[in-house]
Protein backbone atom coordinates (compact mmCIF):
# COMPACT_ATOMS: atom_id res chain seq x y z
CA UNK A 1 0.00 0.00 0.00
CA UNK A 2 1.50 3.37 -0.94
CA UNK A 3 1.92 6.18 1.58
CA UNK A 4 -1.17 8.13 0.46
CA UNK A 5 -3.41 5.05 0.59
CA UNK A 6 -2.08 4.21 4.04
CA UNK A 7 -2.72 7.74 5.30
CA UNK A 8 -6.20 7.71 3.76
CA UNK A 9 -7.04 4.39 5.43
CA UNK A 10 -5.82 5.69 8.80
CA UNK A 11 -7.93 8.80 8.31
CA UNK A 12 -11.05 6.79 7.47
CA UNK A 13 -10.55 4.51 10.47
CA UNK A 14 -9.98 7.43 12.81
CA UNK A 15 -12.88 9.44 11.44
CA UNK A 16 -15.20 6.42 11.74
CA UNK A 17 -14.16 5.97 15.34
CA UNK A 18 -15.21 9.53 16.18
CA UNK A 19 -18.75 8.76 15.04
CA UNK A 20 -18.82 5.25 16.50
CA UNK A 21 -17.63 6.45 19.90
CA UNK A 22 -20.13 9.28 19.92
CA UNK A 23 -17.70 12.19 19.87
CA UNK A 24 -19.43 13.65 16.83
CA UNK A 25 -22.75 13.12 15.12
CA UNK A 26 -24.26 13.70 11.69
CA UNK A 27 -24.11 17.49 12.11
CA UNK A 28 -20.30 17.24 11.89
CA UNK A 29 -20.65 15.28 8.69
CA UNK A 30 -23.02 17.93 7.31
CA UNK A 31 -20.39 20.61 7.96
CA UNK A 32 -17.88 18.65 5.89
CA UNK A 33 -20.35 18.48 3.04
CA UNK A 34 -20.51 22.28 3.00
CA UNK A 35 -16.74 22.60 2.58
CA UNK A 36 -15.51 23.20 -0.96
CA UNK A 37 -12.60 24.76 -2.84
CA UNK A 38 -13.93 28.27 -2.19
CA UNK A 39 -13.86 27.58 1.57
CA UNK A 40 -11.31 24.77 1.95
CA UNK A 41 -10.75 25.42 5.66
CA UNK A 42 -14.39 25.84 6.64
CA UNK A 43 -14.51 22.93 9.09
CA UNK A 44 -11.20 23.92 10.75
CA UNK A 45 -12.45 27.52 11.04
CA UNK A 46 -15.73 26.43 12.63
CA UNK A 47 -13.89 24.08 14.99
CA UNK A 48 -11.55 26.93 16.05
CA UNK A 49 -14.53 29.14 16.78
CA UNK A 50 -16.09 26.32 18.80
CA UNK A 51 -12.86 25.79 20.78
CA UNK A 52 -12.69 29.53 21.66
CA UNK A 53 -16.36 29.60 22.60
CA UNK A 54 -16.29 26.39 24.65
CA UNK A 55 -13.20 27.35 26.64
CA UNK A 56 -14.66 30.73 27.57
CA UNK A 57 -17.94 29.14 28.59
CA UNK A 58 -16.35 26.37 30.66
CA UNK A 59 -14.18 28.95 32.46
CA UNK A 60 -17.26 31.07 33.10
CA UNK A 61 -19.13 28.07 34.51
CA UNK A 62 -16.20 27.28 36.81
CA UNK A 63 -16.03 30.86 38.08
CA UNK A 64 -19.79 30.97 38.66
CA UNK A 65 -19.70 27.68 40.60
CA UNK A 66 -16.82 28.90 42.78
CA UNK A 67 -18.90 31.76 44.17
CA UNK A 68 -20.01 31.45 47.80
CA UNK A 69 -23.57 32.00 46.62
CA UNK A 70 -23.93 30.26 43.27
CA UNK A 71 -26.10 31.97 40.68
CA UNK A 72 -27.53 28.83 39.08
CA UNK A 73 -29.35 30.85 36.42
CA UNK A 74 -26.04 32.23 35.25
CA UNK A 75 -24.45 28.78 35.24
CA UNK A 76 -27.44 27.48 33.30
CA UNK A 77 -27.09 30.29 30.79
CA UNK A 78 -23.47 29.30 30.08
CA UNK A 79 -24.40 25.62 29.84
CA UNK A 80 -27.26 26.46 27.51
CA UNK A 81 -24.88 28.36 25.23
CA UNK A 82 -22.41 25.49 25.20
CA UNK A 83 -25.23 23.08 24.42
CA UNK A 84 -26.18 25.24 21.45
CA UNK A 85 -22.62 25.51 20.17
CA UNK A 86 -21.94 21.83 20.58
CA UNK A 87 -25.17 20.95 18.73
CA UNK A 88 -24.17 23.23 15.89
CA UNK A 89 -20.80 21.59 15.37
CA UNK A 90 -22.03 18.06 16.08
CA UNK A 91 -20.15 17.60 19.36
CA UNK A 92 -22.49 14.92 20.66
CA UNK A 93 -20.82 13.91 23.92
CA UNK A 94 -20.34 17.52 24.99
CA UNK A 95 -23.97 18.25 24.14
CA UNK A 96 -25.22 15.27 26.14
CA UNK A 97 -23.28 16.33 29.24
CA UNK A 98 -24.79 19.80 28.87
CA UNK A 99 -28.28 18.29 28.92
CA UNK A 100 -27.56 16.56 32.24
CA UNK A 101 -25.79 19.66 33.54
CA UNK A 102 -28.90 21.80 32.96
CA UNK A 103 -30.98 19.42 35.10
CA UNK A 104 -28.60 19.99 38.01
CA UNK A 105 -28.77 23.75 37.45
CA UNK A 106 -32.57 23.58 37.55
CA UNK A 107 -32.37 21.61 40.79
CA UNK A 108 -29.78 24.09 42.14
CA UNK A 109 -27.60 21.10 43.01
CA UNK A 110 -24.06 22.46 43.36
CA UNK A 111 -22.38 19.07 43.72
CA UNK A 112 -24.16 17.72 40.68
CA UNK A 113 -23.12 20.82 38.78
CA UNK A 114 -19.49 20.41 39.84
CA UNK A 115 -19.49 16.82 38.63
CA UNK A 116 -20.98 17.89 35.32
CA UNK A 117 -18.43 20.67 35.01
CA UNK A 118 -15.65 18.09 35.38
CA UNK A 119 -17.33 15.86 32.87
CA UNK A 120 -17.96 18.57 30.28
CA UNK A 121 -14.39 19.78 30.65
CA UNK A 122 -13.11 16.24 30.13
CA UNK A 123 -15.33 15.61 27.10
CA UNK A 124 -14.37 18.93 25.57
CA UNK A 125 -10.64 18.26 26.07
CA UNK A 126 -10.99 14.82 24.50
CA UNK A 127 -12.95 16.18 21.55
CA UNK A 128 -10.50 19.00 20.92
CA UNK A 129 -7.62 16.52 20.91
CA UNK A 130 -9.44 14.15 18.56
CA UNK A 131 -10.41 16.90 16.13
CA UNK A 132 -6.89 18.32 16.10
CA UNK A 133 -5.62 14.84 15.28
CA UNK A 134 -8.20 14.54 12.49
CA UNK A 135 -7.18 17.87 10.99
CA UNK A 136 -3.50 16.91 11.20
CA UNK A 137 -4.26 13.70 9.34
CA UNK A 138 -6.02 15.68 6.63
CA UNK A 139 -2.98 17.91 6.25
CA UNK A 140 -0.68 14.88 6.04
CA UNK A 141 -2.76 13.40 3.23
CA UNK A 142 -2.74 16.67 1.30
CA UNK A 143 1.01 17.13 1.88
CA UNK A 144 1.57 13.64 0.47
CA UNK A 145 -0.31 14.65 -2.67
CA UNK A 146 -3.51 12.79 -1.93
CA UNK A 147 -7.12 13.85 -1.45
CA UNK A 148 -9.04 13.61 1.81
CA UNK A 149 -11.66 10.83 1.61
CA UNK A 150 -15.27 12.01 1.88
CA UNK A 151 -17.04 10.89 5.06
CA UNK B 1 -11.18 19.29 1.68
CA UNK B 2 -11.74 16.89 -1.24
CA UNK B 3 -9.64 15.87 -4.22
CA UNK B 4 -9.71 17.94 -7.42
CA UNK B 5 -11.89 15.50 -9.34
CA UNK B 6 -14.18 15.14 -6.34
CA UNK B 7 -14.36 18.91 -5.87
CA UNK B 8 -15.46 19.71 -9.42
CA UNK B 9 -18.06 16.92 -9.60
CA UNK B 10 -19.29 17.77 -6.09
CA UNK B 11 -19.58 21.49 -6.94
CA UNK B 12 -21.29 20.67 -10.26
CA UNK B 13 -23.79 18.54 -8.39
CA UNK B 14 -24.44 21.38 -5.92
CA UNK B 15 -24.97 23.95 -8.69
CA UNK B 16 -27.35 21.70 -10.61
CA UNK B 17 -29.29 21.05 -7.37
CA UNK B 18 -29.21 24.74 -6.53
CA UNK B 19 -32.76 25.97 -6.88
CA UNK B 20 -31.83 29.64 -7.07
CA UNK B 21 -28.80 29.62 -9.40
CA UNK B 22 -30.87 29.77 -12.56
CA UNK B 23 -32.86 32.79 -11.34
CA UNK B 24 -32.06 36.16 -9.85
CA UNK B 25 -30.15 35.89 -6.59
CA UNK B 26 -31.96 35.68 -3.27
CA UNK B 27 -30.63 37.68 -0.34
CA UNK B 28 -30.51 36.40 3.21
CA UNK B 29 -29.60 38.08 6.49
CA UNK B 30 -28.18 35.96 9.34
CA UNK B 31 -28.52 37.59 12.74
CA UNK B 32 -26.67 35.92 15.62
CA UNK B 33 -24.19 37.02 18.26
CA UNK B 34 -22.27 33.72 17.96
CA UNK B 35 -19.60 33.96 15.23
CA UNK B 36 -19.63 30.18 14.81
CA UNK B 37 -23.38 30.16 14.13
CA UNK B 38 -23.04 33.09 11.70
CA UNK B 39 -20.34 31.15 9.85
CA UNK B 40 -22.27 27.89 9.69
CA UNK B 41 -25.61 29.40 8.75
CA UNK B 42 -23.99 31.66 6.13
CA UNK B 43 -22.24 28.67 4.60
CA UNK B 44 -25.43 26.60 4.43
CA UNK B 45 -27.28 29.47 2.76
CA UNK B 46 -24.45 30.23 0.33
CA UNK B 47 -24.27 26.56 -0.63
CA UNK B 48 -27.76 26.82 -2.10
CA UNK B 49 -27.09 30.12 -3.82
CA UNK B 50 -28.12 32.84 -1.39
CA UNK B 51 -26.15 36.06 -1.15
CA UNK B 52 -25.66 36.41 2.61
CA UNK B 53 -25.09 39.30 4.96
CA UNK B 54 -24.62 38.96 8.70
CA UNK B 55 -25.46 41.01 11.75
CA UNK B 56 -24.18 40.43 15.29
CA UNK B 57 -27.33 41.53 17.08
CA UNK B 58 -30.87 42.73 16.59
CA UNK B 59 -29.93 46.41 16.46
CA UNK B 60 -27.50 45.84 13.57
CA UNK B 61 -30.23 43.98 11.72
CA UNK B 62 -32.77 46.74 12.25
CA UNK B 63 -30.19 49.37 11.22
CA UNK B 64 -29.57 47.49 7.97
CA UNK B 65 -33.25 47.73 7.09
CA UNK B 66 -33.31 51.40 8.14
CA UNK B 67 -30.53 52.13 5.64
CA UNK B 68 -32.63 50.59 2.87
CA UNK B 69 -31.15 47.09 2.69
CA UNK B 70 -33.57 44.47 1.46
CA UNK B 71 -33.53 40.77 2.10
CA UNK B 72 -35.81 38.00 0.97
CA UNK B 73 -35.32 36.14 4.23
CA UNK B 74 -33.94 36.81 7.70
CA UNK B 75 -32.68 34.13 10.08
CA UNK B 76 -32.61 35.60 13.55
CA UNK B 77 -31.46 34.24 16.91
CA UNK B 78 -33.68 34.84 19.92
CA UNK B 79 -31.06 35.68 22.56
CA UNK B 80 -28.57 38.39 21.64
CA UNK B 81 -27.01 41.33 23.47
CA UNK B 82 -27.88 44.98 22.65
CA UNK B 83 -31.21 44.00 21.04
CA UNK B 84 -32.60 40.47 21.16
CA UNK B 85 -34.45 38.66 18.41
CA UNK B 86 -37.88 39.36 19.87
CA UNK B 87 -37.37 43.13 20.01
CA UNK B 88 -35.65 43.19 16.63
CA UNK B 89 -38.47 41.25 14.99
CA UNK B 90 -41.07 43.61 16.48
CA UNK B 91 -39.05 46.59 15.23
CA UNK B 92 -38.70 45.15 11.72
CA UNK B 93 -42.42 44.44 11.45
CA UNK B 94 -43.20 47.93 12.77
CA UNK B 95 -41.04 49.23 9.90
CA UNK B 96 -43.23 47.18 7.52
CA UNK B 97 -40.39 44.83 6.63
CA UNK B 98 -41.98 42.19 4.42
CA UNK B 99 -39.07 39.74 4.40
CA UNK B 100 -39.76 36.27 5.63
CA UNK B 101 -38.38 36.25 9.19
CA UNK B 102 -37.36 32.88 10.59
CA UNK B 103 -36.48 32.59 14.27
CA UNK B 104 -33.62 30.24 15.13
CA UNK B 105 -33.24 29.32 18.77
CA UNK B 106 -31.78 26.74 21.12
CA UNK B 107 -34.67 27.27 23.52
CA UNK B 108 -37.09 24.36 23.78
CA UNK B 109 -39.68 26.09 25.94
CA UNK B 110 -42.97 26.34 24.06
CA UNK B 111 -43.82 29.55 25.94
CA UNK B 112 -40.59 31.25 24.90
CA UNK B 113 -40.99 30.15 21.29
CA UNK B 114 -44.59 31.38 21.26
CA UNK B 115 -43.46 34.79 22.52
CA UNK B 116 -40.87 34.85 19.73
CA UNK B 117 -43.50 33.88 17.14
CA UNK B 118 -45.86 36.56 18.43
CA UNK B 119 -43.18 39.18 17.75
CA UNK B 120 -43.83 38.66 14.05
CA UNK B 121 -41.92 35.58 12.90
CA UNK B 122 -43.10 33.52 9.98
CA UNK B 123 -41.74 30.44 11.66
CA UNK B 124 -39.29 29.30 14.29
CA UNK B 125 -36.65 26.59 14.05
CA UNK B 126 -34.47 24.94 16.65
CA UNK B 127 -30.74 25.36 16.06
CA UNK B 128 -28.85 24.31 14.09
CA UNK B 129 -30.17 25.19 10.65
CA UNK B 130 -29.87 22.31 8.23
CA UNK B 131 -30.43 21.77 4.53
CA UNK B 132 -33.65 19.95 5.35
CA UNK B 133 -34.97 23.11 7.01
CA UNK B 134 -33.73 25.53 4.34
CA UNK B 135 -34.81 23.80 1.13
CA UNK B 136 -38.59 24.07 1.76
CA UNK B 137 -38.09 27.78 2.51
CA UNK B 138 -36.31 28.24 -0.82
CA UNK B 139 -39.06 26.45 -2.67
CA UNK B 140 -41.63 28.70 -1.05
CA UNK B 141 -39.65 31.82 -2.01
CA UNK B 142 -39.47 30.63 -5.60
CA UNK B 143 -43.22 29.94 -5.76
CA UNK B 144 -43.87 33.49 -4.55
Amino acid sequence: MDVVSQLQKQFIDFSSSLYREGYVDDQFSQLHKLQDESSPDFVVEVASLFFDDAEKLINSMARALEQPCVDFKQVDSHVHQLKGSSSSIGALRVKNVCIAFRSFCDAQNREGCMRCLQQVSHEYTMLKSKLQTLFRMEQQILAAGGSVPLE
Amino acid sequence: MIGAEGASSSKKARISENPVSKNRPYFALVVDDDPMIRRIHSMILKSVGFKVEVAENGKEAVDLFRTGAKFHIVFIDMEMPVMDGIEATKAMRAMKVESKIVGVTSRNSETEREVFMQAGLDLCYTKPLTMAKIVPLLEELQKN
